[in-house]
């Protein structure tokens, strides 16, 4: 093509947008419906391998520690605690979107602080969770022999459990499971937890844009919407990440 | 607010001048609060399916039923976050479909890979030999050429 454009042309402004929203917020779009192939990739690959294994790890067995609970057995407590948390966060997100077409700065100002208290928040019990499951041990019997093991990217301690065999402390012993489970759930929940830091870090730089008058002066408050759409996607993709690792 | 000063409003608030009209703001918070208040029973809903394999030994067509539920339950959350928070359901046609329509290339491709996932494992469970856990014959009486 050898069409001659003047410089500077505005594509944009030659009238009205036929999406009626404005060149970023479509680029937002754009780029969210890219990322759910990304998940949406990641997790149909773990739900590939999973399918193709005669056994993989119930979440219920899994997933069932809380935080200074000891040993006590609580399946999906601390899960629900995290999913609450993200929902939430979603809330105080519309609320600061709310504010912002209001253009009340101050009011834009607390739900954003409640936000990023929810990311960072879920971003902590997320640290809690990886460290727990690499640094706990758990028998299992390799090579003819008990070891004490963590769930890492390259042995999973959470395979079925051997008939009638018990470590020292009387615990059951399992076999391996199968070693796809840690690389697949470190991969996309740390995928996951990397947006939820993305999204506070942006957050973070809209508080103070907002707080230095950055939107009054621009006469509107756009921004806020756009990180609210990556936040609100952020939210979705956990929706589908709880789903698939720990519901079914 | 008069009519005449609501437009002057939205229009004073469009974030650019191509946007013919602006869906917000919302006179209230009523239907933000609604929409956490339906997210958070479908989560509590998913979890008591969850938990429901766990209290109970359930096997086969019933598990299945149970996860078809919670899948269900998940898309209705996605739907409401989507539409209500994100705002996708305030927006125009043109704009919705934009953004869905690319999104039905997922039922082929959950369909194409977990049905692959489901024939590998068939294969592996028809061609592939356990691991010998009995005594194997001495070497020389083992015939040459041949591997077990």
């Amino acid at each position: 093509m050898s069409t001659h454009v003047p410089a500077g042309y505005k594509w944009w402004t030659g009238g009205k947008s036929p999406y009626n929203v404005s060149y970023g917020k479509l680029m937002m779009w754009i780029f969210l419906l890219s990322d759910t192939f990304t998940f949406g990739a990641l997790l149909i690959s773990y739900g590939t391998i999973r399918v193709s294994q005669n056994y993989w790890p119930d979440p219920n067995h899994v997933f069932n520690a809380f935080p200074l609970m000891g040993h006590a057995n609580l399946p999906l407590a601390f899960v629900s605690l995290m999913t609450f948390i993200l929902i939430m966060s979603s809330v105080t997100m519309v609320l600061a979107v709310h504010e912002g077409h209001k253009r009340n700065r101050a009011g834009v100002e607390k739900w954003l602080l409640w936000t990023i208290l929810g990311g960072s928040l879920f971003l902590s019990c997320q640290a809690w969770e990886w460290t727990h499951m690499i640094t706990g041990s758990h028998s299992v019997l390799i090579d003819g022999k008990i070891q004490e093991i963590g769930a890492t990217i390259t042995q999973n301690p959470y395979g079925p459990v051997v008939p009638g065999m018990l470590d020292s402390h009387g615990h059951a012993v399992t076999m391996p499971g199968p070693v796809g489970f840690g690389g697949f759930f470190f991969g996309i929940t740390g995928f996951h937890g990397f947006h939820v830091f993305s999204g506070v870090c942006l957050l973070v730089l809209a508080f103070f844009w907002t707080r230095g008058g950055r939107f009054d002066r621009l006469g509107h408050y756009e921004m806020i919407e756009k990180i609210g759409l990556y936040w609100h996607f952020v939210d979705l993709v956990w929706v589908f990440v709880f789903l698939c690792f720990y519901l079914i | 607010m008069s009519q005449h000063e609501h437009d002057h409003h939205t229009h004073a608030a469009a974030a650019s001048p191509e946007i013919t009209f602006e869906h917000e703001p919302a006179p209230n918070t009523k239907r933000i609060w609604k929409t956490f208040w339906i997210l958070l029973c479908l989560t509590i809903a998913e979890l008591a399916l969850g938990l429901s394999h766990y209290a109970f030994d359930l096997h086969g067509w019933i598990l299945l039923f149970l996860k078809g539920g919670m899948i269900i339950l998940s898309l209705a959350k996605a739907v409401y976050i989507v539409s209500i928070f994100m705002h996708l359901g305030d927006e125009i046609r043109n704009m919705r479909l934009t953004i869905l329509v690319p999104l039905l290339l997922f039922i082929w491709f959950i369909l194409a890979f977990l049905w692959d996932g489901v024939a590998w494992r068939d294969l592996r469970n028809r061609y592939d030999k356990a691991p010998p856990t009995e005594q194997v014959q001495p070497h020389g009486e083992q015939r040459p050429g041949h591997l077990n």
